[in-house]
């Protein structure tokens, strides 16, 4: 509407705080949000409230960027607050996207987390047998905390989302486009994936090339590598080759190899069968027993194959 | 005792599949607890098609191929050698018994030799009970 | 008529809580809980992940001070090998962390703390944030504080390959060394982050030191404790945030102790309360007694005040004449009023900045020397940094494969759960009279209490004009009784 500022809300879920950071990391484009925008909710930044969202009428936001993943009931009930009081509600970075760093828990049982956090730790006071829990009452007044789900979910897992934005965290230029576009109007197909390339990280990837035929596979602090050639190349398991590219290549241009943040490239269901088939595809052997010899050297390859996307992936979790 | 197991077969078109077909035209029973689906080369098998069979409720996945040195293709089955190796290793380290996921060579003249794969891991399947998969993903979001 | 007021959520911090304020029938305080409602279990997930790639999978703890998880991390890993990494590395990652830490003071002075001082605890929601300081102090300054924290971040990109959630610390050492290119594009920004350090300073005074309501908020507001204090220090005592021994000094100078990573389990432990899902940590050796304060106490403090209380001296000069020109204003050291917290972070700016100018005059800088190839795995390591807003332990071990079997971790913030728990209450028993429906401006006080402890996420900046809403809920036997709102 002419003349209307954008109402807006920017929200996280279990979150680290890095995609706010990533906002901010836009630099001076800050202060032109600041000019097109009301931004009715950022706990961060702003000092909205719950019930300030409560009170607003249905789809009065125009956008909220919800990043974090849905590890509790307050995530999962603010997230269904805010699809109710947005036009446009944007799974903003990794974790909102697949799950995230967070969704590593999904390995660990909601019993395994507690009693290492509170039980069975070499910090714990001695003796110790309290756990948090969702309700306490102390002298008549009522205390309560969240229910601290079995399981991670990503945010489309709980509603629907119209954009995703990839990332751990989104590159600020790719945030930029992305208000831009959307303030603009220039709304691309719903669901789609907004904020990165088509193409895959190892596409835009400097290094050279040629063939991949590997022998033995390296942890990355076991080999001083040359940093022009494919990590891959020199046995390093690098992701590069099933993530979505956008990122501009910040990890292997480290000197790292890629783990996949910005989740799997286009049409691609499951971005750690993705690995699967390339790691597979460059073993240099045909014999079973010196196959197994060089997977050896690829440790706890579910972590590698699903570090950020395990509740986005087929199996989701780990069964007992 | 009670369950039937229902397992995935991807069988290749040039030797395995035959394999199986024999298996039928010269009488020989086996458990019906397979569930075929031919494709041109065990190579063609995508990790994604094991994991998806996993996650909607398979209680096992079997992939057969031509023995080492007779793909249709050359190198075919060397290619599914490889990635079936480090997907029973993933499939471990999700929580599912190795024994849901197996590759097999079978030739196209071995139809008793198919028909005692399918029996053996049908039984060792059953004895392991049901894919606790769907049940467990439903569990979790009862919950919410 | 006893009720409950909440606030919900706490904002201009990073990570979810809420505070809930218990009224008794006159409306005076009973009581009052900080309650943290998250928690994602980082130290049972990383188990059986191989340990080099913890560093990179703990900065997600914090995106606001991830280089403190991977640093921590990072000295954790170096442990499980034996200790091997080249002194080059050690120089590289320290150079980093100081303009890490930049960045966050910046982020967390000027969009954080600046609102409730440049426009006033009780100013109008709608202004009491970064547009409102910046309508105060000028577009032109407002720009420069984007423009400072923007060069922090491009030094560390330079130096690390990556801001937010860098993968650059491995065993041996740092994935990439500094070319001599970008040593030169580093160099004049540390020469402007360090003027700019001044800047802050003198805008600190200016704003906050010559108005005597905000001394007053500063000396003689609820916002005191008598707990002890932790801060890293190096072999002269003087702060140092990448390494060092912890040492702990009572609110009137004495110190308690003073040791080494390795033995932190003999000096913290951790209490657990059903209300909230963090943890507690407190002086292990004098055992839990509540949240008490008192020279007894075992409550403790890690901040950057606590920091500069627990030194003797800064590391660096122009660093050293601001820490004495705080505490001679204070009223000598340790200081217990927390809200100089956020001139303490000022002083810390500076020897940052004078510490990155050492190191771009290091000839030594641009080395080849960054890494080395362990040769064996030791299975064990603990990693003590300052975060920007605490002390940070990551423990960790491994098998012989390299392959983590535990982790134990003390986040910055975490240290200040109790602290903070108790000075809301304080603050809230204060400033909530009977018989007076408390304003926002009341409740925006209390909130100050929290915020002066600088949350792990300090990046909020912008300030978008927005409304601070605010709903008070009055109950009574289980039903609203009436709201208040402020539009």
């Amino acid at each position: 509407m002419a003349g209307k500022k954008l109402q807006i809300a920017l929200y996280w879920g279990a979150a680290c705080g890095g995609c706010d950071v990533a906002v901010l990391d836009t630099d001076e484009f800050i202060l032109e949000v600041a000019a097109l925008a009301d931004i009715r909710l950022w706990p961060i930044a702003t000092d909205g409230k719950y019930a300030d969202v409560e009170a607003m009428a249905d789809g009065e936001l125009d956008l909220t960027l919800f990043n974090g993943a849905v590890r509790n009931s307050e995530n999962e009930h603010i997230a269904k607050l805010l699809r109710r009081k947005s036009k446009l509600l944007v799974a903003f970075g990794s974790c909102a996207h697949m799950g995230g760093i967070p969704g590593l828990a999904n390995q660990v049982t909601r019993e395994e987390i507690f009693e290492r956090a509170y039980l069975n730790n070499p910090s714990i006071e001695a003796g110790n047998h309290t756990i948090p829990l969702p309700r306490t009452n102390v002298n008549g007044w009522e205390l309560a905390i969240p229910q601290f789900y079995q399981r991670v979910y990503k945010l489309d897992d709980v509603v629907e989302v119209d954009y995703y934005v990839p990332g751990c965290p989104p590159a600020p230029d790719q945030v930029k486009k992305v208000i831009q576009a959307i303030a603009g109007g220039a709304l691309p197909p719903k669901g789609s994936v907004v904020g990165a390339s088509e193409r895959t990280v190892c596409d835009d990837c400097a290094r050279t090339k040629k063939e991949k035929r590997v022998k033995r596979f390296y942890r990355p602090w076991e080999i001083i590598q040359d940093p022009e050639l494919c990590l891959l190349e020199q046995g390093i398991l690098c992701s590069g080759s099933v993530t979505r590219s956008g990122c501009g290549v910040r990890c292997p241009n480290s000197g790292m190899p890629c783990r996949g943040c910005y989740g799997p490239g286009p049409n691609v269901r499951d971005q750690g069968a993705k690995l699967l088939s390339a790691a597979a595809s460059i073993v240099d052997s045909k014999d079973p027993e010196e196959i197994d010899r060089i997977l050896d050297g690829i440790p706890d390859f579910m972590n590698y194959a699903y570090r950020f996307g395990l509740p986005a992936s087929l199996l989701q979790r780990r069964f007992r | 005792m009670g369950f039937e197991p229902r397992i995935v077969g991807f069988l290749c078109n040039w030797c395995s599949y035959t394999g199986a077909d024999l298996a039928g035209t010269s009488r020989i029973p086996y458990s019906p607890s397979i569930r075929v689906i031919r494709v041109m080369c065990s190579a063609r098998v995508d990790p994604t098609f094991v994991l998806r069979c996993l996650s909607e409720g398979a209680d096992g996945v079997l992939v057969c191929g031509c023995h080492p040195g007779d793909c249709h293709y050359s190198e075919g089955n060397y290619k599914a050698l490889r990635r079936m190796a480090l997907l029973k290793r993933l499939v471990r380290d999700f929580g599912i018994e190795e024994e849901r996921v197996r590759l097999e060579w079978v030739s196209a003249s071995e139809g008793k030799r198919f028909a005692d794969v399918v029996d053996d891991m049908t039984r060792k399947i059953r004895d392991l009970g049901p894919s606790k998969v769907r049940a467990v993903l439903a569990a979790d979001r009862a919950e919410r | 008529m006893a009720r409950t007021i909440t606030i919900d959520p706490i904002t201009r911090l990073e990570g979810h809580g809420k505070i809930e304020i218990f009224l008794d029938d006159a409306g005076g305080v009973e009581d009052c809980y900080f309650q943290i409602p998250e928690l994602r279990g980082f130290e049972r997930f990383v188990v059986g992940r191989p340990i080099e790639e913890l560093p990179r999978i703990v900065t997600r703890i914090c995106g606001v001070c991830p280089a403190s998880h991977h640093m921590a991390g990072a000295k954790a890993v170096d442990g499980c090998f034996g200790g091997q990494v080249t002194p080059l590395a050690v120089k590289l990652r320290d150079m980093y962390y100081q303009a890490h830490f930049i960045h966050s003071h910046i982020a967390h002075f000027y969009a954080l703390a600046a609102p409730d001082f440049v426009c006033g605890p009780d100013a109008d929601p709608s202004v009491r944030n970064i547009l409102g300081v910046v309508a105060k102090v000028g577009l032109e300054i407002g720009g420069e504080v984007i423009r400072a924290r923007s060069k922090a971040q491009r030094i560390q990109q330079l130096l690390g390959g990556k801001t937010t959630h860098l993968v650059w610390c491995l065993p041996g050492g740092v994935s990439k060394g500094l070319k001599k290119e970008e040593l030169d594009e580093i160099r004049p920004l540390c020469d402007q982050l360090f003027e700019f350090a001044q800047f802050s300073l003198g805008l600190f005074k200016k704003v906050i030191l010559e108005n005597a309501q905000y001394v007053d908020l500063i000396l003689k507001g609820p916002y005191t404790l008598d707990v002890q204090n932790m801060g890293l220090v190096d072999e002269n005592n003087a702060p140092n945030f990448y390494d060092g021994a912890v040492r702990v000094v009572d609110f009137e100078g004495r110190e308690l102790y003073r040791y080494q990573p390795a033995e932190y389990m003999d000096f913290v432990a951790e209490h657990v309360e059903t209300w909230t899902y963090l943890k507690f940590p407190y002086l292990k050796k004098r055992g839990w007694k509540g949240f008490v304060e008192g020279i007894d106490s075992s409550i403790y403090c890690a901040t950057p005040l606590s920091r500069l209380n627990v030194a003797d001296r800064m590391a660096t000069p122009r660093a050293q004449e601001a820490f004495e020109e705080m505490f001679s204003t204070l009223g000598g050291k340790p200081c217990k009023a927390l809200m100089a917290q956020h001139w303490a972070r000022l002083v810390e700016m500076v020897q940052n900045a004078e510490t990155l100018q050492k190191y771009c005059a290091d000839p030594g800088i641009t080395g080849a020397e960054f890494r080395i190839i362990p040769d064996r795995i030791t299975g064990e390591g603990v990693g003590i940094v300052e975060a920007m807003r605490g002390t940070l332990t990551h423990h960790y071990t491994c098998d012989e494969k390299g392959i983590c079997t535990s982790a134990n971790l003390i986040v910055g913030t975490t240290n200040n759960n109790a602290p903070i728990h108790m000075v809301t209450k304080k603050a809230a028993r204060s400033l909530i009279r009977p018989g007076v429906e408390p304003t926002s401006g009341i409740l925006n006080r209390i909130e100050m209490a929290f915020r002066a402890f600088d949350p792990c996420f300090s990046c909020a900046t912008h300030s978008l004009p927005g409304q601070m809403p605010l709903e008070v809920r009055i109950h009574k036997g289980g039903e609203v009784r009436w709201i208040f709102k402020r539009p």
